[in-house]
């Protein structure tokens, strides 16, 4: 008897809760936990900075967020994003890491016509003949930071590279963007084993092999182990390294230390772009975290300022999604993100510059990553030509 | 191929045998002794490491963190043999499977509510960060220098430890057949307790010396697990001989597939599929080594029990 009555007091006030329009609920879908649950964190850290710098509210509405962590699994991913829609009834959705994620839980999103904000994955399969106006990013297209590395090994002048990705899907895309603005000649393009661990075998071919530069996308612990044994071997005397900014970022750098110095990588943005929001973002994050925030934290960031943005100037409408989505496409116009401004094209990605950064130490000798120059301008998605969207 | 290469390749296959050999000694150990599948084994290797780069931060040396985090790591051993796994013994496989596979979530969340959720640093002592010439001009790591004789030292303590002494002469009783070992009046619980201890000890040492060429991050222990397990199976459960065999021919044809089968490839295959198809099939090699293996010899190349 009393179950019941508290059976029907929640479903008053879960009928209460969906009538009132004057509050926001935003489900943020994240790998939280195991091994790769770093770079989740990161982003929930940008986020929740952004919503406590806004006094809790986006959009002028008190907002409610519910994290859910699917441990890098696709299919608790799936699960999580159907309670989420189904039964939190979220206005919004974000927070995914990795494309395969990503994928396995887009067809729920579509289905429920919720919109989803990427703070990270953007799968090319997503922004060209498979886009959606209910998917916006607010990072990047997945292969925009290797092609922006092939331009930095073109413009430096290396007669050729030898690339190395693992043997997954992510890595043929990150090798197929960095060869799309390379025009040198590639010695070898080694696709390694997802998550191995040793690799010294690869290390010996390339010494070997005598390239000028090396590409290695080899996100993760993967990274990590890689570029300890890389310069346990010497060869970073011998040949030029550089990666994709998910490689080297501070995550990376507290982990490895002194041997990530004379690295380059790429990445849409940097702790010493100067503009008066990028320093209020690092100055804040270092205050809230004591850390130095990187790449995802600033995208996590910078996906709640366009949620702020975009339901602020849709006047709360996010039920109306014609509304919405064209508050939403001129967001990045409006908002004071870290980056800056940037416009965002049909297909729902980021047209925007990207940065070459140089590992390096700061006066009071801590590693950064400095931004040195600015290697695309306006750069869009590759995939956007072939998404038949307005 | 320069002859040089291929040396340098041989090496590489016998140090990546001897990393996967510390890790495998301990796992042996407790699986062959105490017929105990313990999933948690990667486990104790996590927080070995995580103890090495807490105490090398603390001490500010690699050489006096070294054996701090040993003893840590076998203290925790033993009181997660005492209060945990003792009462498991008598169970079955894969009551055993699942408790410690408790042990690894457990452990996985209870590192980064201690040191956090990114991986954190620890990198190889001074004088030993960079290469240094071999004969033949062949430059070579000088931290594997040191793995190599690390594996080696402890390959020949724990065959001594085995072979010749009172102690190992109780282990190998245990090993190959306890009941017999028990009705004997061997004092089954301490020596299980002082194996586990021993075999997390091991632990701490595979963590401390690999952590300054791997990422030092939680789940770290489940990715090399797998292969320790395809070394014991191979080598034989139980025995440290069969595990220094197995560790390394799993290193030395995981390595060797590596290097040359793309290469091999390349000669009678297109580029494309050949270097799609190489790595591929070298991913697969040990496995099939381990399928190859089974098939001849069921109990492993040096079966302890008889």
């Amino acid at each position: 008897m009393t179950f019941r009555l508290l059976g029907l007091g929640a479903a008053m006030l879960i009928a209460l809760s969906a009538q009132a329009a004057n509050e926001l609920k935003i489900g943020f879908l994240s790998t939280l936990s195991g091994p790769a649950g770093g770079i989740g964190n990161e982003i929930r850290d940008g986020f929740n900075l952004a919503l406590k710098l806004a006094g809790g509210k986006l959009g002028a509405l008190p907002t409610e967020v519910i994290f859910a962590d699917d441990t890098l699994n696709p299919d608790t991913g799936k699960q999580l994003m159907e309670r989420l829609l189904k039964r939190d009834r979220v206005n919004l959705v974000t927070g995914i890491v990795f494309s395969n994620v990503m994928l396995a839980v887009w067809p729920t999103i579509e289905e429920s016509k919720i919109f989803y904000i990427a703070p990270n994955a953007t799968p090319t399969s997503l922004t060209g003949k498979g886009c959606s106006p209910y998917f916006f990013s607010a990072s990047w297209p997945n292969e925009a930071h290797h092609e922006a590395a092939g331009a930095f090994a073109q413009s430096k002048g290396f007669k050729n590279a030898y690339l190395i990705a693992p043997n997954y899907p992510a890595g043929k895309d990150a090798l197929t963007g960095f060869k799309r603005t390379y025009k040198g000649t590639i010695v070898n393009e080694f696709y390694s084993k997802l998550n191995q661990l040793d690799y010294s075998a690869e290390l010996a071919q390339i010494r070997a092999a005598k390239p000028d530069a090396l590409y290695a996308f080899l996100p993760g612990g993967m990274g990590i182990n890689f570029i300890k044994q890389f310069v346990a071997a010497g060869l970073s005397n011998e040949v030029q390294l550089i990666v994709p900014g998910f490689v080297s970022d501070q995550d990376v750098v507290r982990a490895v230390g002194e041997p990530m110095l004379g690295l380059f990588d790429t990445s849409q943005w940097a702790y010493d772009l100067d503009n008066d929001a990028n320093q209020k973002f690092v100055a804040e994050f270092q205050k809230e975290y004591k850390r130095i925030p990187t790449l995802y934290a600033e995208q996590g960031y910078t996906a709640a300022l366009i949620i702020d943005q975009a339901v602020r100037d849709a006047k709360g409408k996010i039920e109306d999604p014609k509304a919405f989505r064209a508050a939403l496409m001129k967001a990045p116009e409006r908002a004071k993100t870290p980056r800056g401004k940037w416009k965002e094209a049909a297909n729902g990605t980021p047209i925007q510059d990207y940065y070459v950064r140089a590992l390096v130490k700061d006066r009071e000798g801590r590693i950064v990553n400095r931004k040195i120059s600015t290697i695309l301008k306006d750069h869009g998605d590759f995939w956007a030509k072939d998404c038949g969207m307005k | 191929m320069s002859v040089i290469l291929f040396l340098e390749q041989a090496l590489n296959g016998v140090q990546f045998g001897l990393m996967l050999f510390l890790l495998a000694a301990g796992l042996t150990l407790v699986f062959g002794i105490m017929d105990m599948i313990n999933l948690a084994h990667g486990s104790l290797y996590m927080i070995g490491a995580y103890f090495m780069a807490s105490f090398v931060q603390m001490t500010g040396s690699f050489w006096l963190g070294l054996p701090l985090a040993l003893i840590a790591t076998a203290v925790l051993g033993a009181a997660l043999e005492m209060s945990l796994l003792r009462r498991l013994y008598g169970r079955d496989h894969l009551t055993q499977v699942l408790a410690t596979f408790a042990v690894i979530l457990i452990a996985n969340e209870a590192v980064r509510i201690a040191w956090g959720s990114q991986p954190i640093m620890l990198n190889p002592p001074a004088g030993l960060t960079g290469p240094v010439a071999l004969p033949g001009g062949l430059q070579y790591a000088s931290y594997r220098l040191l793995i190599i004789g690390v594996g080696i030292a402890v390959a020949l303590a724990l065959f001594l430890l085995v072979t010749k002494t009172k102690v190992g002469m109780l282990v190998r009783a245990g090993a190959s057949n306890r009941e017999m070992a028990t009705a004997m009046g061997v004092d089954i619980k301490r020596l299980f307790t002082a194996v586990f201890a021993v075999g997390a000890a091991l632990c701490a040492l595979a963590g401390a010396m690999l952590g300054p060429i791997l990422a030092v991050q939680v789940g770290m222990g489940e990715n090399i697990l797998i292969l320790a397990f395809v070394v014991i199976v191979i080598g034989g459960i139980g025995s440290i001989r069969g595990a220094f065999v197995g560790s390394l021919l799993v290193g030395i044809v995981d390595t060797g597939g590596r290097a040359f089968l793309p290469m091999l490839f390349s000669a009678f295959l297109p580029p494309q599929l050949a270097s799609a198809a190489g790595p591929a099939v070298a991913s697969v090699l040990i496995y099939v080594l381990m399928a190859g293996v089974l098939y001849f010899r069921p109990q492993g190349l040096f079966p302890a029990r008889g």
